[in-house]
């Protein structure tokens, strides 16, 4: 009965997921995930050994309190970070259910304490070692994406090196641990995978935070799966494993939107070095600056303007403005899309959310391929925050960091309006040869401010 | 014992297997768009690992393991709880739009 019950659960987490296809079956998804986890919680409260059933029913309310006014609270633009956080919290869920199954192993019928099966050392070990991890480097994410640490990527000598060593130590702290079933090693296990987690995520630099967003989001699967096989339980099994599949899916979707092998994000330290030699030869070029009153001349007298968002839309909290503005470019009878870049913002589909939020249709907003080719033509692209993603010389300068990486071709459309804060270079540290076109129009200022600016030179 | 044990481990990992490929071509479906809300569904459900901390915090009295057994469970809850309603309010601003652009047309 009970593994029955585990498995209607374990369908319906897969077909939360299946719901993600089409926004409008996705919020059932949601739903068949919430009635899987209620199955879930109480086909284990129904086992024998389960007794204390306040103290659960308290802890459960606890947690879900603080879950649910967070979650309630949050603002759309903190979603990076809200995520890195649960995503701590899934690993320390899973040291301490590894570390309670260690210390009371007959309550999860896996052996005597002292006399653990062998199998099941090694899976709580494993286990443990993801789910410290995990917790740590989701926690540095966090802070990295919040700002409370600085978002740019910290190198030191031997860096790599180190990791390996470290990662080599645990190892043999495993094995040591699967023989001689020590305390005191299981802890050393758990403070050395913790420091490894920091150390992994800390030469990696705030755009790549979709990658690492998305890692850590399967590590959590993988955490999961590591406790489901110390269990024997095939509902955590086959749940760790679609988190685990869908983090490690995303991480490559976000990888090959950089065209940066995963290994090549992973190892880190990108950007911030070139800043200052990429920057001295356009010195003498010449910028054409414009202002809001420019900007909307230009686009009322236009059919087509196509909206490119990026991270700096994010910060400026321009989304609702911007979608004002195109609003009345619509009234106008101009055709407005948005194109999305995969990976502009700081986690997986972050703008998408973002201008969801703003009440932007979503039958409006385009990925890269289904909307790249209808620039040519397009009269106006409006970049707003973004930089490396329009970038021209990821298709020409073999000597770019960012060579190779899939673009919007915003230079193809008639005129580009970039609104930007200043004249630095994006992320990559490469100076974007587009600011110096006769066609490009650059509009310096706060994002939120320069739409709300545009939309009342509109209206007027 | 041992081979029953093997046999635990290698139904196991047939599940797990299975899973990662089902896991494979479901997360492929999910259109682009809903990659946010796909990150806070898999965050709520990979706190099914709330399953082990109930079976930790279950037995009566207080020890060790009770004790991670409950903090396991509190932190789970955060997790489902947050991971299932941002994800609920994320996909309902997916819905409101669609309904505004239908009463337009």
């Amino acid at each position: 009965m009970v593994a029955i019950l585990y498995l209607v659960s374990a369908l319906l987490f897969i077909f939360a997921l299946r719901g993600l296809s089409h926004p409008e079956s996705s919020r059932m998804g949601n739903i068949f995930g919430v009635i899987g986890m209620i199955i879930a919680v109480f086909t284990t409260l129904m086992f024998k050994s389960v007794l204390s059933y306040y103290e659960i029913g308290a802890a459960i309310l606890i947690g879900g309190a603080i879950g649910s006014f967070i979650a309630l609270r949050i603002e759309m633009t903190a979603l990076p970070q809200l995520v890195a956080a649960f995503h701590s919290l899934v690993g320390l869920a899973a040291v301490f259910v590894a570390a309670a199954a260690f210390y009371d192993p007959v309550a999860f019928s896996i052996g005597k304490v002292g006399s653990i099966k062998t199998a099941s050392l090694v899976e709580m070990s494993i286990g443990t070692f993801i789910g410290a991890i995990t917790f740590s480097g989701s926690v540095l994410a966090f802070g990295k994406l919040q700002g409370t640490i600085s978002g740019k990527p910290i190198v030191f000598k031997f860096q790599h090196l180190i990791n390996a060593l470290i990662f080599f130590l645990i190892i043999f702290l495993i094995v040591l641990f699967v023989i001689n079933q020590s305390p005191t090693i299981f802890w050393t296990i758990v403070v050395v995978s913790i420091l490894l987690g920091f150390l992994v995520v800390i030469p990696i630099g705030g755009a790549d935070m979709p990658v690492v967003v998305s890692m850590l989001n399967s590590y959590s699967g993988w955490a999961a799966c590591g406790i489901g096989f110390t269990l024997s339980n095939n509902l955590l099994i086959i749940t760790g494993a679609l988190v685990g599949a869908s983090g490690a899916i995303l991480s490559y979707i976000m990888s090959k939107g950089m065209n940066r092998s995963i290994i090549n994000v992973v190892l880190g330290g990108f950007g911030g070095e070139q800043d200052t030699s990429a920057s001295k030869d356009n010195s003498d070029k010449i910028v054409k600056q414009g202002n809001a009153e420019d900007a909307a001349y230009i686009m009322k007298n236009a059919d087509s303007v196509i909206i490119v968002p990026g991270y700096g839309m994010a910060v400026a909290q321009a989304q609702h403005a911007l979608r004002e503005m195109g609003d009345i470019l619509k009234k106008e009878g101009i055709e407005v899309r948005y194109a999305i870049h995969p990976v502009a913002g700081r986690m997986p589909g972050h703008m998408n959310v973002l201008l969801a939020e703003a009440n932007v249709p979503y039958e409006e907003v385009l990925e890269l391929d289904e909307i790249n080719h209808d620039f040519p033509m397009t009269e106006v692209s409006f970049v707003i925050g973004a930089n490396d993603v329009t970038n021209p010389a990821a298709k020409t300068d073999e000597s770019s960091p960012i060579f190779g990486m899939p673009i919007l071709d915003v230079e193809k459309s008639q005129s580009v309006l970039f609104v930007k804060r200043s004249m630095a270079t994006g992320y990559s540290g490469v100076d974007n040869e587009l600011f110096y076109r006769d066609n490009t129009t650059m509009l310096f200022g706060d994002a939120k401010k320069m739409c709300e600016d545009i939309v009342k030179s509109l209206s007027s | 014992m041992e081979a029953h044990s093997s046999e635990v481990f290698v139904i196991g990992l047939t599940v797990f297997f299975l899973a990662c490929i089902i896991g494979y071509y479901v997360v492929w479906s999910v259109t682009p768009a809903l990659h946010s809300p796909l990150m806070g569904v898999t965050n709520a459900i990979s706190s099914v690992i709330i399953v082990g901390a109930i079976l930790a915090a279950g037995p009566q009295g207080f020890d060790t393991s009770k004790i991670f057994g409950l903090i396991g469970v509190v932190l789970a809850s955060v997790n489902i709880f947050g991971g299932f309603l941002v994800t609920y309010r994320m996909l309902s601003m997916f819905k409101k739009k669609t309904k505004k652009t239908k009463e337009k047309e």
